[in-house]
Formats: C-alpha cells, sequence, structure tokens
C-alpha cells in the first residue's frame, strides 16, 4: 500500500514538473522544473531496485548536466527570446492534440504488449555488483567506447567554444 | 506486492509524450535542449522498469550509456548554441532554418 502511495506521489511529481518545462516561459524555472522531475525519476529507480542508477542520476543529470544547463542559460541572457507573435502558431497549436494521440498510442501498444504475464520472473539479482560484473564482462566494448564518446565530446567542445579566428 | 511494472512503462510514455510536445511548441533551443533530456529520461525509465519484470540487469547497463551519450550531447549542444548566439545575437530556432547564412 505505502509503495502505491510512493509512486503516484512521484509520479504526479514528475509530470507536473514536466509540464511546468514546457509551460513555463522563463527557462530558468524549465531548468528547476526539470531538477525536480530528474529527482522524482531517480525516487522511481529506487522503487525498481535499481539504487545505482538512482544515485547517478542525481549525480550525473541532477548534478552535472543541470549546472551545465543553467550556466548555458546564465551566459545567453534568458526570457528575451520568445517574445513577440509567434510566426508558425498554427503548427504549434496542432502540437498539443497530436501529443495526446501520441500518448494514446503508446499506451495502446503496452497495454497489448505488456498485459500478458511473463509467468515467473526470476529474481533480480544482487545488483550493484553483478551490474560491475555485466559492464565489464558482456558490455566491455561499449563500456571502453563510452569513453572515447566522452573525449571526442570534450574536444568538440573546445573546439566549438573557441573564438573565431583565433 | 509492489507496483505493477506496466504502471512504470505508462509514466514514461506520459513523460515521453510531454516531451516531444515541448520540442514542438517551444521556440528556445534551450528548452528543447532540456525537453530532449525529459525524453531520454522517459526511455530510461521503460527500459529499467523492463529489466525490473524481467529481472535482467541489461535495463540498467543500457540505462548507463544512455546517461554517458546524453551528457556528451548536452555538452556538445549547449557548445553550439553558444556559438550561434555569438554570431546571431538572437536565440530562436525560427532563425535558424537554413544551415549556413
Amino acid at each position: 500500500m505505502s509503495t502505491w502511495v510512493a509512486f503516484f506521489v512521484l509520479a504526479a511529481l514528475a509530470v507536473g514538473s514536466a509540464l511546468g518545462l514546457v509551460l513555463r516561459r522563463n527557462p530558468i524555472h524549465g531548468a528547476l522544473f526539470l531538477v525536480v522531475n530528474l529527482g522524482s525519476v531517480a525516487g522511481l529507480y529506487l522503487m525498481l531496485g535499481a539504487e545505482f542508477l538512482a544515485a547517478a542520476q542525481v549525480i550525473v543529470y541532477a548534478g552535472a548536466i543541470m549546472v551545465l544547463f543553467v550556466f548555458a542559460i546564465m551566459v545567453l541572457i534568458p526570457g528575451k527570446e520568445e517574445t513577440g507573435p509567434d510566426p508558425r502558431r498554427a503548427v504549434r497549436l496542432l502540437a498539443p492534440p497530436l501529443g495526446a494521440l501520441l500518448c494514446l498510442l503508446l499506451a495502446f501498444v503496452v497495454a497489448r504488449g505488456t498485459g500478458a504475464p511473463a509467468g515467473a520472473a526470476p529474481p533480480a539479482p544482487a545488483t550493484l555488483g553483478a551490474l560491475g560484473r555485466l559492464l565489464f564482462t558482456r558490455y566491455l566494448f561499449p563500456f571502453e567506447l563510452t569513453s572515447v564518446l566522452l573525449l571526442a565530446a570534450m574536444v568538440g567542445v573546445l573546439l566549438l567554444a573557441r573564438k573565431r579566428g583565433s | 506486492m509492489g507496483v505493477p511494472e506496466h504502471y512504470y512503462v505508462a509514466l514514461s510514455a506520459i513523460l515521453f509524450t510531454i516531451g516531444v510536445v515541448g520540442v514542438v511548441i517551444r521556440r528556445n533551443p534551450l528548452v528543447i535542449f532540456m525537453s530532449i533530456e525529459l525524453m531520454l529520461n522517459a526511455a530510461n525509465l521503460a527500459l529499467v522498469a523492463f529489466g525490473h519484470r524481467f529481472g535482467a540487469l541489461d535495463g540498467q547497463a543500457l540505462v548507463l550509456f544512455v546517461m554517458a551519450v546524453a551528457a556528451a550531447e548536452v555538452a556538445v549542444g549547449l557548445a553550439i548554441i553558444v556559438a550561434i548566439f555569438r554570431v546571431r545575437r538572437r536565440l530562436s530556432v525560427d532563425d535558424l532554418s537554413v544551415m549556413r547564412w
């Protein structure tokens, strides 16, 4: 019973903050709403038995990535970019009904695909040690590729952030 | 008995949809980026839920890779936005409909 309460509280927090991100005009408010959203998703990870991912979510997403976002927003002088009439208003007004349609479609697929019982699901193994073992055995190559990706991103950002002509 | 997994997957569908609508209706590229993060997060939630359902850890390993790719994507994307802002002094995706100027 208490898990249901926790689930619905976290789900309401997640959906509400996601709506706040999309609907509020000020990007700083959007960034703070996104932090709330990431935190509640981290809580949902905890409920699903993924403790390591919950910690990584808080540290990497809500910590590092959101700090980067807030830096960028502060550098770029917020609040001046969505003023004036919208040149593509008609197209944008189409978005909410089409989004509702997409949501219904996804819900339909989920209801069809996961409605059937999966039989006796095996008990989840002890999480962190098993996850580490999995990462360094079956997923060793993608894991190493991740480091190459991050290095490439770092070099690319340095190149992009350089002043022109220097 | 905990909450069944399809509740989590339905929640992830809702979050994903909100992210899609955010990408379409907003004009500020920073908010569009944050909506993309929202979609990635919804996909991660679905992966963890399915992994929990089948008692497998592969979903969690995949989520870790998605987080790394999201970090790289945010860093490069924000650098591109700052570079564009330096040239244009304005920040609206409607101004950026051509690839060169």
